[in-house]
């Protein structure tokens, strides 16, 4: 809650910082609600909030982290208004298919975004932050606002259920115009946002 | 980009066999780093060069 002045320097800092943090956004933000143009609004919506709140922030601490925290409270809210239906973009897909990454099987890349999808959205964003993102169950946990145990239990789900999905081929198309599918995510998301509170709020 | 400088055991592509990930485990990561490195659309450049002039 450090209301003090920025220095000019300080500000360019958190302005750098926030610039290189961009792209792990639009990364965060994809693989969380699949879709490319809605993605990146939320990025934007993101960056705007930091910006905002930029005294908030503690130099010298993950811009990376802070960020993710602002962007997953950005998501739950417009999940919650029912922005996002969980889409899945296929030219996102299609553009994975082909993308540089081709060495092997690549045809696995689309399955498995399309897999992530069907997961809940917290073992979603657990895996995304854990095995995606490259953040450690302590620092996952940060910024989900939950304890550390419940990210390793969030994590160890999705992989099951991926290693599942993936090794037999049977991935669901979880039809999120289901009214009965769509009701349990709210639900969910209900839980997710419930852990709010203690990252973000610092 | 320093993508994550966090603790974490991935971080070259030849993993030892220690913690035996399932295949797709690496195709995670690469959906992440194939974002991470896509060109920044304008938008967001022009986001970023905005937020100054607003303080």
């Amino acid at each position: 809650m450090g209301a003090e002045q920025r220095t000019a320097s300080e500000k360019a800092d958190f302005k750098r910082e926030l610039t290189e943090v961009v792209p792990h956004l639009r990364a965060f933000a994809r693989g969380l609600c699949g879709r490319a143009d809605m993605a990146d609004d939320l990025v934007q919506e993101t960056l705007l909030k930091a910006w905002a709140a930029q005294d908030r922030f503690q130099p010298g601490t993950s811009m990376r982290a802070w960020t993710f925290v602002i962007l997953r409270n950005a998501y739950l809210t417009d999940m919650r208004r029912n922005r996002f239906r969980g889409e899945y973009d296929e030219t996102v897909a299609e553009r994975v298919l082909t993308a540089p990454a081709g060495q092997e099987e690549p045809i696995h890349l689309a399955d498995m975004h399309r897999a992530l999808l069907t997961l809940p959205p917290e073992r979603r964003e657990a895996l995304l932050l854990v095995g995606a993102g490259g953040f450690s169950y302590e620092e996952a946990a940060n910024i989900c606002g939950c304890a550390v145990g419940t990210i390793k239990s969030r994590v160890g789900r999705a992989r099951a259920t991926l290693n599942s999905m993936l090794q037999e081929g049977s991935i669901p198309r979880r039809s999120l115009d289901d009214d009965t599918a769509h009701r349990a995510i709210l639900e969910e998301l209900d839980d997710v946002a419930a852990g709010l509170g203690v990252a973000a709020r610092s | 980009m320093t993508s994550s400088a966090s603790s974490d055991n991935q971080g070259g592509k030849a993993k030892p066999q220690g913690e035996k990930q399932p295949e797709w485990a690496n195709g995670l990561r690469k959906l992440y780093d194939s974002v991470v490195d896509e060109p920044l659309p304008d938008a967001f450049k022009d986001l970023l060069s905005k937020l100054d002039s607003k303080d």
